[in-house]
């Protein structure tokens, strides 16, 4: 589902791979995997997310998710690429105007989806993030976890078959932290692969799943059902 | 093709809420688009109402040659045929003498004029009414007639011409191309000003929306997605401009030709450039409307080709 293979990525003029955000990184995820990347601030994980929703191109290496390679994939098929894969986002990234049923419908306008179909669409997702009878607020009245709920929505509404979640935990306590993490599971369960950046020790203690450790630009462990002492 | 229409319909939607959000700011942009089509209609219609003038008076030139009494017929109408050949006579009219009675006392409406003209053996002479192609050309003309077989078969005080007229039909001439040229210049310079602040105005709007417009980039929208509510809010700039500009002409024809109770103002004929506004009412305000647009989409293209390319790094 996704496959990185040697992957590098510089800035500037620096082409030096020891001083590189990335640095060779092979990464193979399988279809339904759920997938945790942990790693210090600095360590390259929001730099292998960019790459994967290519906000960034890598300096060399091949990266290839869901059958498209990304060295094929011109400027103009970016969103086409942005549409198949669901991104959730540390800080929301909601439209601070839009209600939360607004802010999940958005992604369906925007390719074109039918109001009829958004109508019905949106509130079952917004059941599955368990934010049903909240479809009228405003962003500013919910909590942070609700938030990162909304923007959950917001990804999976098109039914991507990868989402992608940067620290999406980061700004929340541990309660809702923990709803957060608990809808990812379920959506995995629906069969949409999962990988998601995270900081948090005991979120990845609990989950039991495959964690890849990220230091220095470089992959330094790679294990199922890991956990993690920082 | 149904998403593509939803797609749209969404994006005109946008463009319009948009507008009504940013409506400070396209105040500026439409204000000089305003003054600009302004500018180009009040152009059109002064040069329109400046070439009816020149046409008016040039098609009441003529060169007249009056004949002697004992020039024949046969003569004459040789003359005029000379004349009709010569490539500067647009049109010949030949008038014998009882033609030429009845022609002058038409002027003066005058029928019984005629009559008594003719009693007392008719003094007008028979005259052959020559039409310039331009008036430019009035002397070859002349001095065709002057050639002495020609002047021969002419009394002493042929041909006879008013030249005040080629005065007035030279200042107007001149005043025409002296408007037309400030007119484009004026035009090009306030389209300029146009475009750029326009450019301007969807650039700010790009800026307070550069949140929005990088989530969409995210979610996946494309690129047309996300310029296409800049052109159509900049389009709207231009529909409504041109709406204005046009009620602004026409106030102030209803202020010049009511107010003033004047038919000209100068050497513009306030009257028919009225009239020419009217009769091509519609046309001007469809043309003011495409230009409006064409204008304001520009614009925005060059803004949002600027500000909203899809480049990664």
């Amino acid at each position: 589902m996704i496959l990185l293979d040697r992957v590098t990525k510089t800035y500037g003029k620096d082409k030096d791979e020891n001083s590189a955000a990335l640095s060779r990184v092979t990464l193979h995820v399988e279809p339904k995997e759920f997938v945790i990347v942990i790693g210090q601030s600095g360590a390259g994980k929001t730099t292998l997310l960019r790459l994967l929703t290519r906000e960034e191109r890598p300096t060399s290496g091949k990266i290839v998710i869901g059958g498209i390679d990304y060295d094929k994939l011109k400027d103009r098929d970016i969103p086409m690429l942005r549409r198949k894969i669901g991104v959730v986002f540390q800080d929301f990234k909601l439209l601070p105007n839009k209600t939360v049923f607004e802010n999940v419908a958005f992604a369906l306008e925007i390719v074109g989806i039918s109001n009829r179909e958004i109508k019905h669409t949106v509130p079952k997702v917004l059941d599955i993030v368990n934010l049903k009878g909240k479809e009228d607020r405003m962003p500013r009245e919910l909590s942070g976890g609700e938030r990162q709920r909304v923007a959950i929505a917001r990804a999976i509404v098109r039914q991507p078959r990868i989402l992608i979640a940067d620290e999406p935990t980061g700004n929340l306590d541990p309660k809702h932290a923990w709803d957060v993490i608990k809808v990812l599971e379920k959506i995995n369960r629906f069969g949409t692969t999962v990988l998601l950046t995270t900081h948090n020790q005991e979120i990845v203690n609990k989950l039991k799943r495959r964690v890849v450790i990220i230091s220095e630009g470089k992959i330094v462990s790679d294990k199922a059902n890991a956990s993690y002492n920082l | 093709m149904q998403r593509r229409l939803i797609t749209l319909r969404r994006v005109i939607n946008t463009g319009i809420v948009n507008f009504m959000r940013n409506i400070s700011l396209a105040v500026a942009a439409m204000a000089v688009m305003v003054v600009t089509l302004t500018i180009i209609l009040f152009s059109i219609i002064t040069n329109g109402t400046f070439v009816n003038t020149i046409a008016q008076i040039t098609n009441k030139i003529s060169v007249s040659a009056y004949l002697k009494d004992t020039t024949t017929d046969a003569q004459a109408q040789k003359l005029a045929k000379q004349l009709s050949a010569q490539p500067e006579v647009k049109r010949v009219i030949y008038l014998n003498k009882q033609q030429a009675l009845r022609s002058f006392a038409a002027t003066k409406g005058n029928e019984g004029f005629a009559a008594a003209a003719a009693e007392a053996g008719n003094p007008i002479p028979a005259t052959i009414q020559i039409y310039p192609r331009d008036l430019n050309q009035v002397p070859d003309i002349k001095t065709f007639l002057d050639k002495a077989e020609n002047k021969q078969l002419q009394t002493p005080d042929s041909p006879s011409y008013n030249g005040n007229l080629k005065e007035a039909i030279d200042n107007i001439t001149h005043a025409t191309n002296v408007l037309r040229k400030i007119g484009i210049v004026t035009v090009v310079v306030f389209a300029i000003i146009c475009v750029l602040i326009i450019f301007n105005t969807i650039q700010m709007a790009i800026f307070n929306r550069r949140d929005e417009i990088s989530i969409m980039r995210l979610l996946g929208a494309n690129t047309w997605y996300i310029r296409g509510p800049f052109v159509v809010e900049s389009a709207i700039y231009g529909l409504l401009s041109a709406v204005f500009s046009i009620l602004i002409i026409n106030s102030a024809f209803l202020a010049s030709s009511n107010a003033l109770q004047a038919s000209s103002l100068g050497l513009l004929d306030i009257n028919y450039a009225n009239q020419y506004f009217d009769q091509h009412f519609l046309m001007f305000l469809l043309m003011q409307i495409a230009i409006g647009i064409i204008i304001g989409t520009v614009s925005s293209i060059i803004a949002t080709r600027r500000y909203l390319k899809f480049k990664t790094k």
